[in-house]
């Protein structure tokens, strides 16, 4: 709609001063001579205009005027004819800037690497504190918390009607919610500083990754600060037992990008036939362990779990799970192999939940 | 005091560092797409140790894949793709060269003849990537005449050991043969296996017959004939041919019976005085329960398989619906609610869907939805379609197809519940009304 929009603005833009030059010519020919003459000439074109240079050579002072009609009046038509045929090439030329929009469009599809996602944990404890420094110039002034909520509520709740209450309440906590925490302002961001800073050592980490968790270990016990302590245990615990899990203190590379996963679970899918499933066993989610050599190539599979079935149907959801990763690991899963290590033991969810007949 | 408990913490960190990066967990995908397409199978020639049992060895691997690819769910791959041979019915299988073709599933056979002239066939399934066999060797023996249905067995179970669900390959279909102009078509009672072969006529056409029905254990048939000039109820008895009729009352019409579950139960609709409604008969006392009592048409009754239950079609509400009541009568309640007119209800085997026959905007379906009503789906469209039977399964289900025109013909056809794999019957004449028999013993 909008390239459509510029495109007959600019359409309309160039075809207005055309008709300016028009009008100033009518203008000009319109002082005594073509008042009279111009309602029959101007539509009849170049015939009408013959008959009148006829008189212009018995006249003598008529003769300047007549000359100068003879020439608008040929262009009035010409003029006339030709703005439509020039608005359509502007129109086709306004194009390009709808590339301007289409780049919006790619951006929006590189944001969702969320190889990040792993360290969302980490992510999610640190949004509380921001929003006590938000909070803080305002609410802080009243010393009171729990009075908060009952300074404005409070006298239109007293009523007895039960049903009508909550309802305000409702709304009067709602601009308060910023309002809830209270303690510790400047502590906080010295604590947001070194858990932000693991997220994009994950990313980068190639070259050094064993350093820098060695910098967070540092800068926990450097903060003399007893407050700090609750939130210092919690980065070291993280970091301990969730942040191995999730791959950040592996030693061994970096984790697999996102486009690397696709491209295994692209190549399962390719394989995981469900056509010669019964109905039962597609209601079977089952959970495959898979082990890979250094080429690749399954070693073993065994069936982890399934949900949805009775036996027979989970043992047929397995057996086609199992033939989707022999088939088409059968030459060798395209992986990294400097990653080895991240994707030697995998554990494949496969989900029917799409694919059922209903 | 803190200081210490990071100390242990930076310590704990330090010592758990080296263990995960040997083993950082195992690396989790989901895979919630995959492709439905046909399993691609080898179906080598039965091995036979004398020329007859190699013969037949030939005709019932045929069998079983033409079986097997009728379903649309499995693909036979052509015998000139084989790198390996089966020679011997217990050698080992080169799984590498059955790979190398794509074969995902290999059945393997072999067939002799004992002393007593009696057929014996041995089979085995594998799961060629796998490198596994799926379930174990089997061995069947019967008639050398049964040849058919011991491939078809076989078969049966090939299905079931790959997809999880029964199978429906032994089993017959009972339908009224057409011969003849439109305006004065011959009819006949005929049975067939399901895939078309073994067709044997049960009645002549001196009579217009209809609606043959199949009692649960597939040995005798309900159905409707014009034999009095009205149409009446007669029970036949498969392997003798032998029928009676169902004793009605003067001056009533009935018609469109079923068996129960029991198969002591027979429900049908009699017209008496313009009006008709349900009955419900005991064949072994001949004592009749009426079940419905509106003044508008109830008709094409059919049991849940527990018996408990009847879909029906009755036009109560100004259009022929759907409608579910108990067995024994009652309230009934309405479960269809799309646009059109609804006939020929049919309870699933597996109990959770119902087949029918649909007519929107000029044209006929075949359909299925849930017991509630819920997620109708159109699996046919044509000029004509009607009269869904269920396969034993309840993944298939055939009805009658006719062309338009005064040369129209009637014809059967198959449908995956799925609404793919739609193909025709092959039948000598024309032929509709079809009945699913249950798997034979």
């Amino acid at each position: 709609m909008l390239l459509i929009g510029w495109a007959l603005f600019g359409g309309v833009f160039k075809a207005e001063p055309l008709p300016f030059e028009v009008t100033e010519v009518t203008a000009i020919s319109g002082e005594e001579y073509a008042a009279l003459i111009a309602p029959q000439v101007s539509p009849d074109a170049a015939v009408d205009v013959a008959t009148p240079e006829a008189p212009s050579i018995d006249d003598n002072a008529p003769d300047i005027g007549a000359e100068t009609d003879s020439q608008p009046q040929i262009t009035q038509p010409e003029v006339a004819d030709t703005p439509p045929p020039d608005e359509a090439p502007e129109v086709t030329e306004v194009l390009p800037p709808a590339e301007a929009e289409v780049t919006d469009e790619a951006p929006e599809l590189t944001p969702p690497s969320e190889d990040v996602a792993v360290l969302v944990p980490d992510i999610a404890p640190e949004a509380q504190p921001r929003d006590v420094d938000r909070v803080a110039p305002e609410p802080v002034a009243r010393p009171e918390p729990d009075a908060r909520i009952d300074d404005i509520v409070q006298p239109e709740t007293d009523p007895d009607e039960a049903s009508e209450t909550p309802q305000e309440e409702t709304d009067a906590t709602a601009p308060e919610e910023a309002t809830t925490e209270i303690v510790t302002e400047a502590e906080d961001p010295a604590q947001a500083a070194p858990s932000r800073s693991l997220r994009p050592q994950t990313r980068p980490s190639r070259p050094e990754p064993t350093e820098e968790p060695v910098q967070t270990a540092q800068e926990q016990p450097s903060q003399p600060e007893p407050d700090v302590d609750e939130n210092a245990v919690n980065d070291a615990l993280a970091q301990a037992l969730g942040g191995g899990q999730s791959e950040t203190a592996t030693p061994s590379g970096p984790p697999l990008t996102r486009g690397e996963k696709d491209a295994l679970r692209v190549a399962v899918q390719q394989c995981w036939n469900v056509g010669s499933l019964s109905t039962d066993a597609l209601q079977v989610t089952v959970i495959v362990g898979v082990k890979l050599d250094q080429d690749g190539k399954p070693t073993s599979i065994e069936q982890l779990s399934a949900t949805g079935g009775n036996g027979s149907a989970v043992n047929k959801a397995y057996e086609a799970a199992r033939r989707a990763v022999l088939r088409c690991g059968a030459r060798g899963f395209d992986l990294p192999r400097d990653k080895y290590d991240h994707w030697r033991d995998i554990e494949m969810t496969f989900n029917p939940e799409k694919m059922r007949i209903k | 005091m803190m200081t210490r408990l990071l100390t242990l913490l930076l310590a704990l960190t330090l010592w758990m560092g080296p263990a995960m990066a040997q083993s950082p967990g195992p690396l989790r995908i989901e895979i919630d797409e995959g492709v439905i397409e046909p399993l691609p199978f080898a179906a080598p020639d039965f091995v036979g140790d004398s020329q007859t049992a190699t013969e037949l060895g030939q005709n019932i691997a045929r069998v079983i894949a033409a079986d097997l690819s009728g379903t649309g769910l499995f693909r036979e791959l052509s015998k000139d793709a084989f790198i390996s041979q089966i020679t011997s019915f217990s050698s080992p299988v080169q799984f590498a060269d059955w790979k190398a073709i794509n074969a995902q599933a290999l059945i393997t056979g072999g067939v002799s003849v004992d002393a007593a002239g009696k057929l014996v066939v041995r089979f085995r399934v594998y799961d060629v990537f796998a490198g596994q066999e799926l379930g174990q060797g089997l061995q069947l023996v019967g008639t050398q005449e049964g040849w058919r249905r011991m491939a078809h067995k076989v078969a049966d179970q090939v299905y079931s050991r790959i997809t999880g669900e029964g199978g429906y390959f032994d089993s017959r279909v009972v339908f009224v043969a057409e011969t003849g102009p439109k305006d004065n078509r011959a009819k006949r009672l005929a049975i067939m296996d399901y895939d078309g072969a073994n067709v044997k006529y049960l009645t002549d056409s001196s009579a217009i017959v209809l609606a043959p029905r199949f009692s649960p254990t597939g040995d005798r048939i309900l159905y409707t004939s014009y034999e009095t000039g009205e149409p009446r109820i007669y029970l036949l008895d498969i392997a003798s041919v032998g029928r009676r009729v169902l004793e009605s009352q003067a001056g009533t019409m009935s018609f469109a019976p079923r068996f129960g579950p029991d198969g002591q139960t027979v429900i049908y609709s009699q017209t008496q005085g313009g009006n008709t409604d349900l009955y419900s008969m005991n064949l072994a006392s001949g004592a009749a329960t009426r079940l419905t009592n509106a003044p508008s048409i109830e008709t094409a009754p059919s049991f849940s398989p527990d018996g408990n239950q009847i879909v029906f079609e009755s036009d109560r509400s100004g259009t022929p619906q759907l409608y579910v009541m108990s067995s024994r009568g009652g309230e009934a309640r309405r479960i269809s609610t799309g646009q059109g007119r609804y006939g020929t209800p049919v309870w699933s085997p597996r109990g959770d869907l119902v087949a029918f026959t649909k007519q929107s905007k000029g044209r006929f379906h075949i359909g299925v939805m849930r017991l509630d009503g819920s997620e109708e789906r159109l699996l046919t469209a044509s000029f004509l379609d009607e009269g869904p039977t269920w396969a034993p399964n309840g993944r298939v289900i055939m009805f009658t197809r006719e062309t338009q025109g005064a040369g129209g013909r009637a014809s059967l056809y198959s449908v995956d519940i799925s609404g793919r794999n739609l193909r025709p019957v092959q039948t000598e004449t024309g032929a509709s009304d079809p009945a699913w028999s249950p798997l034979q013993p």
